[in-house]
């Protein structure tokens, strides 16, 4: 044989595809690369399952062993008779506290006439609402329809929760919808004519409406009024998670781009409130929502104490996702505004279409880290004697004499309902990302 | 060559007197003046710093210049944000790295602009896009992403969102330096295909066959000033300049 006989080659035909050997593939393949592939990893592995089997060992009794639909600790001992297990009867017992709160109404009154209707119906009717209302804003195949709901929904929820005249939640809606008219009238002149004039227009609707709604205000209304003190339970922290995660990212983008603002002292007020908010404790916020927040308003105008804690709470998220989202901006290569720029996209425009939409993709991980800290962070209402799902289990059921002492139940409960959230917005979060990427890198 | 110069008309399209541009304290263009008429093409070639993207780019305000004047389509660049937008509109720029906007379809991309600047309706700027694609040959692409098309699919691209505009001027910056050498043909058979429609065109490329068979004058430009210029077959083959000698030599030298 010659040597160019060995180098040089032509294959005739092509090989069949043959299935990789036994052992290369399926389950025995997966253990021996992940459980098993070293006698060291085959160790940690043992080691693994041992600590999983104990703390399942000593937990999983006192799960199953657990009691239910007894009515105080006392009788929980008595059924356990010494045996390790949970006393789970505190929550079916306290199940409206741990929702609601303890003062929300329980007899639903229809002008002002009693039902046989549970109050409670009002929040479940809003939270189902809120359902429809949420889903075509984060699922945007949805028909795009759906989007009224989403809008009329804060005005329905609000009437709903708060009871009271239904010309309140009337009035905020007249206001948004004059401002638009404002700003459809005036933004092609300029966008900042538009928008200055729109929220003036708005806040004049709303200051003269201040005087009509009181007239109108029957002295029975449909809905009992409901203070926002009575409010509590982990629908206090739905609440406030709903309202400050979808107000603090408008604000969160509007001071993003003003920190990048070419003009001075729209950049140095960003800048300013970004690092002011940034540097206190949110818990300092609160106390300052509390206590002191009512000097900053009109005297006698009495702001509520929900809206003053949305306040801060929305402007202290803000400050972050302000942050991430600058984050996004500066990923974002010069080129994409040039381009922008250079087809004759003016400023709102560019942003809106070119630039925002490829920068919240980048900060979407940032933004939701930051949403599910705030929702999180709303249990810290409780220290504002605020009746939040912490602040009832710390207050009304654990310092009652049937429940002092059924810990481990209560905020594992607590655990479970905010775990069911946060999981789901990561979630929610990955499937966007990627349903976002069209990047193809 | 004489037969396409001969087609350009005494209507001025560009016109920019003495005009100087500083980045901090460093003096980018000196002096800068050029006149511009409807239907020409202009290659702008230089070493690299010498300011010729620098000087298209004040074309249409990406960057800003500090002394002197810029007037295109008779409408004086000035800090007035309508005029810029404006200017903007009517001429179209091309970049070295396409910049398409890669979360929108290769349509949407070129929609886009018609639909929010000019207004068109969407179903007629979607027929004049379908247009421009057919004309730079990727018609099938439309509904695909920028990411999923090759360098040279995506700069006929961004040269077809130009043009979705009917821009009245091109400007390309470098449009075929960041591509394989088998991608440069097909981007440049597009621009030579525009050339023969007598679009006006300033172009800065290292492109010399290009500059040879379109361009009906070339610029070199060296530390900011423009050195010479003249028609491709002299500037070619009987440069002037030391400087404009020494590039050649070095471009053209293998």
């Amino acid at each position: 044989m010659s040597k160019s006989d060995n180098i040089s080659f032509v294959r005739t035909e092509t090989l069949p595809q043959v299935a990789p050997p036994m052992g290369e593939q399926g389950i025995v393949k997966w253990l021996r690369e992940n459980l098993f592939a070293t006698p060291a990893n085959a160790v940690l592995t043992l080691i693994s399952l041992y600590a999983i089997w104990f703390v399942l060992k000593s937990t999983m009794p006192w799960v199953f062993n657990g009691v239910w639909g007894t009515n105080s600790l006392a009788e929980c001992r008595e059924v356990l008779d010494g045996t390790s297990g949970a006393c789970f009867s505190v929550l079916t017992e306290r199940w409206n506290q741990l929702l609601f709160g303890f003062k929300y109404p329980t007899v639903l009154t229809i002008n002002g006439v009693e039902t046989e209707w549970s109050g409670y119906w009002r929040p479940m009717l809003a939270f189902a609402m809120m359902l429809v209302a949420l889903a075509p804003v984060l699922f945007f195949d949805l028909p795009r329809k759906l989007l009224i709901v989403t809008g009329l929904f804060p005005f329905v929820a609000f009437w709903l929760i708060w009871g009271g005249t239904i010309w309140t939640p009337i009035l905020a809606l007249v206001g948004f919808i004059v401002g638009y008219l404002v700003y459809a009238q005036l933004v092609n002149k300029s966008f900042a004519a538009g928008f200055f004039g729109a929220v003036v227009a708005a806040l004049v609707t709303w200051y003269v409406g201040g005087f009509i709604v009181p007239l109108l205000t029957p002295e029975t209304t449909f809905l009992q009024a409901v203070p926002s003190r009575d409010l509590g339970g982990y629908m206090l922290n739905m609440m406030l998670g709903l309202t400050c995660v979808s107000l603090s990212l408008p604000l969160g983008i509007a001071l993003a781009l003003g920190r990048q603002s070419s003009m001075p002292l729209i950049k140095w007020i960003c800048v300013i409130f970004i690092e002011f908010i940034r540097g206190v404790p949110l818990i300092t916020l609160l106390f300052v929502a509390n206590v002191m927040l009512a000097y900053f308003f009109p005297p006698g105008s009495g702001v509520d104490l929900f809206i003053r804690v949305v306040i801060m709470i929305t402007m202290f998220s803000a400050a972050y996702i302000a942050e991430v989202i600058r984050g996004g901006l500066a990923a974002l290569p010069k080129g994409q505004y040039e381009a922008a720029d250079s087809l004759g996209l003016d400023y709102p425009q560019a942003m809106r279409l070119i630039i925002l939409p490829q920068a919240l993709k980048i900060s979407i991980p940032g933004i939701v880290n930051i949403a599910v800290g705030l929702f999180k962070d709303t249990t810290l209402v409780s220290v504002i004697s605020m009746f939040d799902i912490v602040g009832m289990i710390r207050g009304p059921i654990l310092a009652s004499t049937d429940w002092n002492g059924v810990y481990w139940e209560l905020f594992l409960f607590a655990c479970v309902v905010f775990f069911v959230v946060c999981y789901g917005i990561s979630q929610y979060s990955q499937w966007l990302e990627r349903r976002l990427a069209t990047d193809h890198r | 060559m004489a037969e396409t110069a001969m087609k350009v008309s005494d209507e001025v399209a560009i016109s920019i007197q003495k005009m100087n541009k500083w980045y901090g304290t460093f003096h980018v263009l000196r002096d800068i003046d050029l006149t511009v008429y409807q239907g020409e093409r202009i290659v702008i070639c230089g070493p690299s710093g010498s300011g010729k993207s620098t000087l298209i780019r004040c074309i249409n305000a990406l960057e800003e210049h500090q002394q002197g004047s810029i007037e295109v389509d008779g409408t004086l660049l000035s800090s007035d944000l309508k005029n810029i937008d404006k200017i903007r509109s009517e001429v179209g720029m091309c970049f070295q790295h396409f910049n398409l906007f890669p979360h929108l379809s290769i349509l949407d991309n070129l929609t886009l602009a018609p639909i929010w600047v000019r207004k068109t309706p969407k179903k007629e700027a979607e027929e004049v896009a379908m247009h421009y694609l057919e004309k730079v040959k990727i018609p099938d692409q439309a509904n695909k992403f920028p990411g999923q098309l090759s360098g040279g699919q995506q700069q006929r691209v961004a040269i077809a969102r130009s043009l979705c505009m009917k821009p009245r001027i091109m400007l390309f910056d470098e449009p075929t330096s960041a591509l394989d050498p088998e991608m440069i043909k097909e981007v440049l058979d597009t621009m030579i295909e525009l050339a023969e429609e007598g679009m006006t065109m300033l172009c800065v490329t290292h492109e010399m066959g290009f500059a040879r068979q379109v361009a009906n004058r070339v610029i070199f430009m060296d530390e900011g000033q423009i050195v010479e210029q003249n028609e491709p077959e002299a500037f070619f083959s009987n440069p002037q300049s030391p400087r404009t000698q020494l590039f050649l030599s070095q471009i053209l030298g293998h």
